[in-house]
């Protein structure tokens, strides 16, 4: 479909646009960005610096970035999404080539005032392209062999390229999004059968040729894997961050602790506990009641993404809006799970909350053009 | 490109169905992971918060203050005094290698502990304080604390350490206090936490150890909050420890100051006790050592010093060394002859220089013999053959079981280190130990107080006071803990014959006091302190017949550890017994040359509380003596060289 096709007459123009955004939704992101500013504000011992300011600045950059994005109509994105594509394919390739020189691995590359990983970028124009994709490719065509190829090399691309970094979390996350649009594309349930049963039939292997001739994965592997099955095996090491956070999220129990009274985090137990782990802060806190209550957040800005996404007739406007809201789902469950002791230790950020710049503002871009969808829905049948 | 509208319905009904489905998918992790979060704060919760706390909390060690020492009058003997060290954080300090160069221009840092603190540094967090000097003066301290911004990461630091401010004069009854080592935890079953402190001190000797179990104290202990890496944030709450208890010992500091100067550099060792009630005033061996050299750390060429010198400066003489009691054990012989009736007081024997017993003869120190002498007379001019004589009467067996009743050959318990039984030999014994019988000689031997014979100077002090009271007196160290006396043994009467013993306090009299006696030279004129006593030489060599033919070498010919031991025992006044006293001078030759003028002295010094009035003295030894107080009190607080090679 064309713009052409739009009802371009109906949809609001100019700055006018502010008024029809989705203000539930902005406000949802806002309260979840406070529970950051309040965990960073606790974690820091009660200061501002050196989190919760930056980061409070970082949120209103943010917004800022998010109305532009929201401003600009939805169907050009949709013509720039193979653009955006290219680039973020480009920036990894650059951190690959030049981000090798600081320490070991480097993943970001130095804006100045922000640092901007990539990766995070990437997470965002692969969903536009795959959006932009099937709302090009006619329907009946979906589940063609070559047309179901295509899309599967434009995810493996630059899954491979930040498996390379390495960054595992990343590329699991890549792998989950693009697979997840290919569903809500109409791709047959065959392929995805056909690929959970042949991904189920590896890990079997791997585990059953440990300790034969041919084991598939080295010794200190299969160990990683055992301290993340049962983490009281290597308490002191790898296990030691997995213990403590748990210990800190069963002990906040019903209530919690109290604000910056949790003695896990203001000790220094908790590992990474303004980015990665902040939930166990969270949690040690403020109880369950806390962790809940921010769980039901992310649950509503999930729902409000695929409210929208149903509202609109536009083929790409919904694939990208449910894109986003996988994304952001994958976020927050991948790093409770993790926290909770349900998923091993991958470096996935708690979105919105997590202490890091590129994140939040990648997201809160993602979350523009959700605004913009929103905003240049077609109001008329054609 | 156009769309066909139903293509366009078709796929956004799919796309519905499938969001709708996925929504679904997710909404049912969500769930799940809010039902995880439920189990564990909700379910897990206590369990969890146990876990935390373990996590937060850590139990510090309060290292208890140890007891105090004092003499009888309150004397401080062994005191804990305020230590200076300088510790060094090394996380504060930031440029160690810079802040150690300040320091060392500030004060004097020995290599070796800058060194070891290096070594400390590199093992420990950053965060741990490392002791950088340790004893450090005033003066040093306060130079580091009015520098302290130009020295981040140095503290001063103030602890206690044991102090003996009299130095060797009590260095083995009190012994001395050490950092607790791995082969001393190594000996403990179940050692306390408080030990494995670093640098904590625990009696290694004498008082110190015997009495660790009081003079330690309680350790207390405080709750901190740690972080992470083990870092103190807080105090949570403490419980204070119990300081270990105070010593008032029944020793008398001016006395016992007195005894080891006035023996100086002499391998000797002198036992003052109160007859009535045990207590002990002085209890003296010499040479000493400076006991404060053992708490800092003795070096080693220091030790070997110590070890090699042949007057061996660490044994304490007083009550671990023993020694044959010659001529002193004669009471004993006599008092087992005399309670079993064998000879009256009055009864002769006649010494003609020597008593054959089967083909040997047993010689008589005088070799022209005593003549006819009866208790009084063979005691007071030590006659040898009166004394073969009663023993051959009387048998082994019951002169060793008088001498027990003395205190001979029995184990007195006082807290000190290594205290020895000594030896009282019976016919069983010898055959027991040497598979051998008794011989007649044997007896011969032991009447004298030689041959198997071996007293320690403090059982010879023992029995002198049971001679001088008739009663069974025990000697007493500690006179009483944190301010509570400790019981008296008040010991009940020996039951022996009362006229029996008068005679042999009286002969004892005549020992001192009669012109023929051979303590005659060391007597005190004061009326009313008048002393008995009984002196004794034992052999440390035997006399060959060969030797006995070309006539005795003289004890002044012979090389030191050859000649006889020179041993005395008394108690004053004659009249009302106070003190008893037992000297020993190894190697010293004579009883009445060397060990009886030490005995005198120091009696006349407890006497009298101080230095005696030169009218105590007889006229022909005042101008001596007055140069002798004179030299002592000049040296007053000697300082004791220990390196052995100076023998004055």
């Amino acid at each position: 479909m064309s713009y052409l096709e739009y009802n371009v007459k109906s949809t609001p123009t100019g700055l006018r646009k502010i008024l029809y955004m989705n203000w539930p939704l902005t406000l949802l992101l806002a309260s979840v960005a406070g529970v950051g500013f309040l965990m960073l504000y606790s974690v820091a011992g009660g200061s501002y610096s050196p989190w919760a300011e930056p980061q409070m600045k970082r949120f209103a950059l943010g917004l800022a970035v998010m109305t532009a994005v929201a401003l600009v109509p939805i169907w050009f994105w949709r013509n720039m999404a193979v653009v955006a594509y290219c680039i973020s394919i480009l920036l990894l390739l650059a951190v690959e080539l030049f981000g090798t020189v600081g320490m070991g691995a480097q993943r970001w590359i130095d804006l100045g005032f922000m640092r901007l990983q990539p990766s995070e970028l990437m997470k965002i124009t692969m969903v536009m392209l795959l959006a932009a994709y099937y709302d090009w490719l006619p329907g009946q065509k979906t589940s063609r062999p070559i047309w179901v190829l295509i899309p599967v090399m434009m995810i493996l691309l630059p899954t491979f390229m930040v498996l390379k970094q390495p960054d595992l979390g990343t590329a699991i996350l890549l792998l989950a999004a693009g697979g997840g649009l290919m569903f809500l594309a109409g791709v047959h349930w065959a392929y995805f059968a056909a690929v959970i049963a042949s991904g189920v039939g590896v890990i079997v292997a791997v585990f059953k040729s440990r300790g034969t001739d041919w084991q598939m994965l080295k010794d200190y592997q299969y160990r990683r894997i055992d301290t993340f099955l049962d983490p009281s095996t290597d308490p002191l090491g790898a296990g030691y961050h997995i213990t403590q956070s748990k210990i800190a999220l069963g002990s906040g129990g019903w209530s919690g602790r109290g604000f910056m009274q949790g003695t896990q985090s203001r000790l220094n137990f908790l590992p990474e506990k303004h980015t990665d782990f902040i939930f166990t802060t969270l949690a040690e806190e403020f109880g369950f009641i806390g962790g809940f209550s921010l769980l039901l957040l992310y649950s509503l800005i999930l729902l409000f993404c695929i409210a929208t996404a149903l509202a609109t007739r536009d083929r790409f406007s919904s694939l990208v809006t449910l894109g986003i809201g996988i994304n952001f789902f994958l976020f927050f469950a991948v790093n409770m799970s993790m926290v909770m002791g349900l998923a091993p230790v991958v470096g996935v950020p708690l979105p919105m909350v997590s202490y890091g710049g590129s994140a939040m503002l990648v997201l809160m871009a993602a979350f523009g053009i959700v605004h913009s969808a929103h905003i240049h829905r077609p109001r008329h049948r054609v | 490109m156009k769309r066909n509208p139903r293509d366009i319905e078709a796929t956004h009904r799919k796309l519905s169905r499938r969001a709708l489905l996925l929504g679904g998918a997710q909404a049912a992790f969500v769930g799940a992971l809010a039902m995880r979060m439920r189990y564990m704060q909700v379910d897990q919760a206590d369990q969890f918060r146990l876990l935390a706390e373990e996590n937060r909390i850590n139990i510090r060690l309060i290292p208890p203050t140890r007891g105090e020492l004092f003499d009888r009058n309150g004397v401080i003997l062994g005191q804990n005094v305020p230590s200076y060290r300088i510790i060094i954080v090394r996380e504060d300090a930031g440029d160690v290698d810079k802040v150690i160069s300040d320091l060392s221009r500030l004060i004097e840092l020995r290599p070796e502990d800058v060194e070891r603190a290096r070594a400390e540094m590199r093992r420990s967090p950053p965060f741990l304080p490392i002791t950088l000097a340790d004893r450090i003066t005033w003066e040093e301290i306060s130079k580091v604390a009015v520098n302290a911004p130009a020295l981040p990461g140095i503290t001063p630091e103030v602890g206690l350490t044991r102090v003996y401010p009299w130095q060797g004069d009590f260095a083995h009854v009190i012994g001395y206090v050490g950092p607790v080592s791995d082969y001393d935890l190594s000996k403990m079953e179940d050692p306390e936490p408080v030990l494995r402190i670093p640098r904590f001190q625990i009696g290694k000797v004498g008082l110190e150890a015997k009495r660790e179990d009081i003079l330690r104290g309680k350790a207390g202990a405080k709750r901190v909050e740690v972080n992470a890496t083990g870092r103190v944030m807080r105090e949570l709450d403490r419980q204070e420890g119990q300081p270990g208890a105070d010593l008032q010992m029944s020793v008398d500091a001016k006395l016992q100051h007195y005894v080891q100067a006035r023996l100086g550099r002499e391998s000797a060792a002198v036992v003052v006790m109160d007859c009535e009630t045990g207590d002990l005033r002085a209890i003296a061996s010499s040479p000493s050592f400076d006991p404060n050299l053992f708490v800092r750390g003795i070096s080693v060429a220091d030790y070997r010093g110590l070890t090699e010198d042949p007057y061996r400066p660490l044994a304490n003489k007083t009550v671990q060394g023993t020694y044959p009691p010659g001529s002193t054990f004669k009471m004993i012989t006599a008092m087992a002859a005399l309670e079993e009736g064998m000879i009256e007081p009055e009864e002769t024997v006649y010494c003609p220089g020597f008593l054959k017993v089967g083909s040997r003869r047993f010689h008589c120190w005088k070799r022209g013999g005593h003549g006819h002498v009866n208790l009084e007379t063979s005691l007071k001019r030590s006659c040898d053959v009166y004394y073969y004589d009663l023993a051959l009467k009387v048998g082994i067996d019951r002169i060793s079981a008088m001498a027990n009743r003395f205190g001979l050959g029995v184990r007195h318990e006082l807290p000190m280190s290594a205290v020895a039984d000594g030896l009282t030999p019976t016919q069983d014994w010898k055959q027991r130990v040497y598979g051998e019988g008794w011989l007649i000689g044997d007896t011969a031997n032991a009447s004298i107080g030689q041959g198997f014979m071996l007293a320690s100077p403090l059982q010879l002090a023992v029995m002198s006071a049971r001679i001088a009271t008739g009663r069974e007196v025990a000697p007493r160290l500690v006179k009483s803990i944190n301010g509570i006396e400790t019981p008296l043994i008040r010991g009940g009467s020996l039951g022996l014959n009362e006229n029996n013993l008068r005679k042999m306090r009286k002969a004892m009299y005549a020992v001192s006091n009669d012109r023929r006696g051979t303590a005659y030279r060391s007597r005190i004129i004061a009326e009313g302190l008048r002393m008995a006593g009984k002196t004794g030489t034992s052999q440390v060599r035997n006399i060959t017949a060969a030797e006995r033919a070309a006539g005795v070498i003289s004890n002044e010919d012979l090389p030191w550890e050859r000649r006889d031991h020179a041993l005395y025992v008394c108690f004053a006044p004659f009249e009302a017994p106070k003190y008893a006293v037992s000297v020993v001078v190894e190697h010293g030759g004579g009883g009445s040359r060397a060990a009886a003028p030490v005995a005198r002295d120091v009696l006349l010094q407890a006497l009298y509380d101080g230095t005696p009035p030169l009218e105590a003295y007889p006229k022909g030894d005042r101008s001596r003596i007055q140069a002798q107080q004179e030299r002592l009190q000049r040296e007053d607080r000697p300082t004791l060289d220990t390196d052995g090679n100076d023998r004055a």
